[in-house]
């Protein structure tokens, strides 16, 4: 469980930002990847309380899941695997051997006022 | 003057300070010449085992170094010593993980250039050092025949930030009725290609391919690292 100690770097970076800013914030847009090795749900828990005492106290964390794509050689392009415990390509069923997306924990935006 | 709620983009990494400090100790080993091997794997599977016989292998042949990452304890550290390497413990405290300012700090009086090989020995667990680049030029997942067949199953995304399988206690396969190649067709589906190497830190099976195929790794790093000096 390490998602309060993500919480809490995900609220540095966006007290940070809107600092900057001189703004302030009521939602974190998130994109998470399965592959990133954060629980939707555990981060969604943590981040209230990571929130409390700082200037992101009763904002939002908003999670936008990114789905997995590989790489298939075979079809010469990027496709969905057949789950993330069978990385095959989901159209021709070849074994795939490059990740493109899925690892993503990154902050796509803030929403300000 | 703009008024009301607005979207601004950001796209900022949240393990941003993680990742930009694991770069910088990726370059800080390369130039000292250090090869570094990052152990992950649940607690129990022998991680502490296999670098106790590695450590002992590698100390005759080379200048050899190891962290060596727990909760709590320096006994894995201790353990480690007899076989003459330099040791540090890192205890974690409550952390399920080992980070890389972590390792910075562990490594603040080394002197790097002097090692050959530096290994890492992550917090037994499968999931929270996933998300953890510490700067290593490899990742062993470490899976021991007692776990049973499909554990890649529940772990992908470790197994998917990790370059190669080692599968511990060989010796006791048969014992515990593990099937090999179903472990194996289980891992080659979450990961594709991934080479697997099947050890025993007790008798000792295996161990001397899994050493070469790390003085390889070396060999090659170096070459590469020469050319583009």
């Amino acid at each position: 469980m390490h998602e309060l100690s993500i919480a809490l770097s995900i609220v540095d970076l966006a007290a940070e930002e809107a600092e900057r800013r001189g703004v302030k914030v009521n939602a974190v847009h998130l994109r998470l990847g399965p592959l990133a090795g954060v629980v939707k749900d555990a981060l969604l828990f943590s981040y209230d309380l990571a929130c409390e005492g700082t200037p992101l106290d009763k904002s939002r964390l908003i999670i936008e899941e990114v789905p997995v794509m590989v790489h298939c050689s075979r079809c010469e392009t990027d496709r969905e695997p057949i789950s993330l415990q069978d990385l095959r390509c989901s159209v021709c069923g070849d074994p795939t051997y490059e990740i493109v997306q899925g690892r993503e924990m990154e902050i796509a935006a803030l929403e300000v006022e | 003057m703009m008024s009301g709620p607005r979207l601004v983009e950001v796209r900022q990494k949240f393990l941003k300070q993680n990742d930009l400090l694991a770069r910088a100790l990726r370059e800080w080993f390369r130039r000292a010449g250090v090869y570094v091997v990052s152990l992950v794997s649940s607690p129990g599977s022998g991680k502490t085992a296999f670098l106790e016989r590695t450590l002992h292998d590698f100390a005759r042949r080379h200048s050899v170094a190891a962290l060596v990452g727990d909760l709590a304890t320096e006994n894995d550290a201790q353990r480690l010593r007899r076989s003459g390497a330099r040791v540090r413990q890192i205890t974690t405290g409550t952390v399920c993980h080992l980070d890389a300012a972590m390792i910075e700090r562990a490594l603040e009086d080394w002197r790097l250039e002097e090692l050959d090989f530096l290994f890492i020995e992550n917090v037994g667990n499968l999931v929270c050092p996933a998300s953890y680049d510490l700067g290593e030029e490899l990742r062993f997942v470490l899976m021991s025949v007692t776990e049973g067949e499909d554990k890649p199953l529940k772990y992908p995304t470790i197994f998917n930030t990790a370059d190669v399988t080692v599968l511990t206690k060989i010796d006791l396969a048969t014992a515990v009725e593990f099937d090999l190649e179903a472990a194996k067709e289980t891992i080659r589906a979450v990961r594709p290609g991934m080479l697997i190497f099947e050890v025993s830190a007790k008798t000792g099976a295996g161990m001397i391919e899994c050493w070469r195929y790390l003085e390889e790794r070396r060999n090659e790093a170096r070459a590469g690292s020469a050319l583009s000096a």
